[in-house]
């Protein structure tokens, strides 16, 4: 392999580019030893069964534990099922969902929650919930003629 | 060689873009609609029965701006590029000819289920939802057309090389060629989906789908389509603006490099569009991540060389002092102009490209508003206005006429900028802090807070002037086609000459087989396992639907 002069100024910032690169990638590997991961297989359902097997067939909030939730979800044209959801503050809700008909999304407002809703795959995602009050959460993906409408909450009850 | 020696490809370049600018026009119209409906000015009941929705408007957004105007601005600039840099013509004239030819029926045939409201999916067409079977034959055939024009290049890229032994490839038409080369590698996963998925399902002779495969095969293409988009701007950059600014190409070698940096990485960083899929293991995620990182090298690469190349020119123009240069660039010359201010914006677009990239942050952003801002950036602006600025030089040239009102062209350019800025900030803002989501009839949903309305107020003003720099220099397209005065002289390609010898670039820049061998393994190695899995535990059970 023969070379080629490079301009000194040249060399410095391919050295600075590679290094900031290599330091932004050591910043999301330490997101992935604190604990955060994205979703992968979470299992599947197949399209046409969701609405008629659980658990997504009574879609429903479960407790699991002191302050750990599971909440089953079905996100169809055009709503989410259930559209609404309580849980008392300081709460660990794990939510699956997964879509009989077309792709969707699910975003709640003001945390880290984001996923996509595949028909024929399960989707889990999960978040703490401190803060009383209402967090919204809507469809993020084009799902047809009223897509816009699609959105529901996740009620979080002050501690009595 | 003579003025009329390359006639039939110049046709042929003024078919592409003439084209190309039908589309963005017509697309163009959309944007206004779409920022005006978000603050509750819905125009849609005015365009009844014509257009029947919001979201058909957008499809025809999308695909007339995101896939017609720039495939065929592409195809067209490139063969204009390819036959002047090699000072050579088309080795088979018919290929590109028949190229052209299906990119127009399959236009025509896709435009067709598009207007009548049939394909109402938008540009990304994720199945299930389901669109008549025209709209998915006719995008493959552009895709194939494009393929041809590819292939014609190649042909007399290598009937270049046979008569000129040892000789190094020009560089515009070696990062031509690369760039079809590298869209041909790319677009293999979308031409899996249309043949082996939703064109059967489509015409019905297979039941259902498997969403999941069809989006990963979208994404393989739907990542490098970007660099698709961005590579001849690139061209231009390295290749043309050096010269246009009075300067030379500060490094010829690191050009090339910085060209097969992008064959190479290109393609396997698609599941970075796919983070939040189900179905698809976060390793594999991970890896797609820090090759994402690896492809923006070349883009810093491509920051140094071609600034330094302007500072030559500046400097040459008399310019002194650390910036006193950048004063003296030709920013009279709307050709020059619009290209330096797609690269402003395009470190900005890059900037949040990375943040795109970046695995974890990507929940914050993923499908919001953001990636509105963010694409308007680096599509909207970095390649559009980069081709407008293109199109200054190359419509006088195409058409033998003078540029129609520089004065008009010079205005249009920063009005593009004065647009894109408070456009593209409020969305980046509006998805990054309130979660508002992308592709969505903001003004009639139930959840439209009062707290988003300042933020995109200010788009919707952004997106007016946007249009009105369109409009105007639409204006100055059409003038200088059918206006003009004929010009005295043929406007010519800038070629930028090299600062050193191009002849010191070593032949391992200029050899194709060690850097498609790397692309081929790097693209089985990050995609491979992936899509094995998929297609082993792909299950064809999702009927299409028609949900608009």
């Amino acid at each position: 392999m023969s070379g080629f002069r490079v301009d000194p100024y040249e060399k410095g910032w391919m050295l600075a580019s590679a290094a900031i690169l290599l330091l932004f990638l050591l910043a999301v590997a330490a997101s992935a030893f604190y604990g955060f991961s994205l979703p992968g297989h979470e299992g599947r359902v197949a399209p046409g069964r969701s609405a008629v097997e659980p658990p997504f067939a009574n879609p429903l909030v479960v407790e699991r534990g002191p302050g750990r939730y599971e909440a089953y979800l079905r996100a169809q044209v055009w709503a989410f099922v259930p559209n609404e959801i309580r849980v008392p503050a300081g709460s660990t809700v794990t939510f699956y969902l997964t879509s009989p008909d077309v792709q969707h999304g699910f975003l709640i407002e003001r945390t880290n929650v984001n996923v996509m809703v595949v028909p024929g795959q399960v989707s889990k995602i999960t978040s703490r919930f401190d803060e009383p009050g209402e967090y919204r959460f809507l469809c993020q993906e084009y799902c047809g003629l009223a897509h816009h409408v699609m959105f529901g909450k996740v009620v979080v009850e002050p501690r009595s | 060689m003579a003025e009329n020696d390359f006639r039939l490809e110049e046709r042929l370049t003024a078919w592409h873009i003439g084209i190309a600018l039908g589309a963005l026009f017509l697309g163009s119209w959309f944007g206004p609609l779409q920022v005006l409906e978000h603050i509750g000015i819905d125009l849609y009941g005015k365009l009844a029965p014509g257009i029947k929705s919001y979201y058909q408007g957008l499809s025809l957004h999308g695909v007339l701006n995101a896939l017609v105007w720039t495939t065929f601005f592409i195809t067209g600039f490139l063969t204009f590029c390819a036959v002047h840099s090699l000072k050579m013509k088309l080795r088979y004239p018919w290929v590109n000819i028949l190229g052209l030819v299906l990119m127009v029926a399959g236009l025509l045939m896709a435009a067709a289920p598009l207007l009548l409201n049939a394909a109402t999916v938008l540009y990304t067409f994720y199945p299930p939802l389901k669109a008549n079977p025209f709209f998915y034959i006719g995008l493959t055939l552009v895709v194939v057309g494009s393929w041809l024009t590819g292939f014609g290049l190649y042909f007399t890229l290598a009937g270049w090389r046979k008569a000129h032994p040892g000789a190094r490839t020009p560089l515009i038409a070696f990062g031509s060629v690369l760039t079809m080369v590298m869209w041909q590698i790319a677009s293999l996963g979308i031409a899996a989906e249309m043949l082996f998925l939703l064109i059967p399902w489509s015409l019905g002779m297979v039941q259902g789908t498997d969403p999941l495969l069809a989006r990963t095969l979208f994404w393989f293409t739907g990542h490098p389509i970007v660099y698709f988009w961005l590579l001849p701007a690139y061209v231009s950059w390295y290749g043309m603006l050096p010269k246009q600014a009075g300067g030379k190409l500060f490094s010829d070698p690191l050009a090339r490099l910085a060209f097969w940096l992008f064959l190479v990485l290109s393609i396997p960083v698609g599941l970075h569009h796919q983070f939040t899929d189900p179905g698809i293991s976060p390793t594999w995620k991970a890896l797609h991540a820090i090759l994402t990182y690896a492809v923006t090298f070349p883009s810093l690469l491509t920051a140094f060389t071609v600034i330094a190349s302007l500072e030559l020119g500046g400097r040459a123009r008399g310019g002194k002092g650390l910036f006193g240069w950048i004063r003296k660039l030709p920013w009279k010359d709307p050709s020059f102009s619009a290209q330096a201010v797609a690269m402003l914006i395009f470190a900005l677009g890059g900037v949040g490209g990375i943040i795109n990239a970046s695995y974890s942050v990507n929940l914050v952003v993923h499908n919001t508003l953001w990636i509105v801002g963010h694409f308007h950036l680096t599509l909207g602006t970095a390649v559009t206005l980069s081709f407008i600025g293109i199109t200054y030089w190359l419509v006088p040239r195409l058409a033998g006429k003078e540029l129609w009102s520089l004065r008009a062209a010079r205005i249009q350019v920063w009005l593009w900028l004065i647009g894109m800025l408070p456009f593209s900030l409020s969305h980046h803002f509006l998805g990054l802090r309130f979660g508002v989501p992308r592709r969505t009839m903001l003004g009639a949903s139930p959840y439209l807070s009062p707290e988003w309305n300042p933020l995109l107020i200010l788009a919707a003003l952004g997106g007016l002037l946007l249009w009105a720099s369109l409009l105007l220099y639409f204006f100055v397209v059409v003038g200088t086609v059918f206006g003009s005065r004929k010009l005295a002289q043929p406007a010519e390609m800038p070629v930028a000459e090299a600062l050193r010898d191009a002849r010191e670039t070593p032949a391992w820049l200029d050899s194709w087989r060690p850097w498609l061998v790397a692309t081929i393994i790097l693209i089985l190695l990050s995609y491979g396992p992936p899509l094995i899995d998929l297609v082993r535990s792909a299950d064809l059970s999702s009927p299409g639907l028609r949900v608009w």
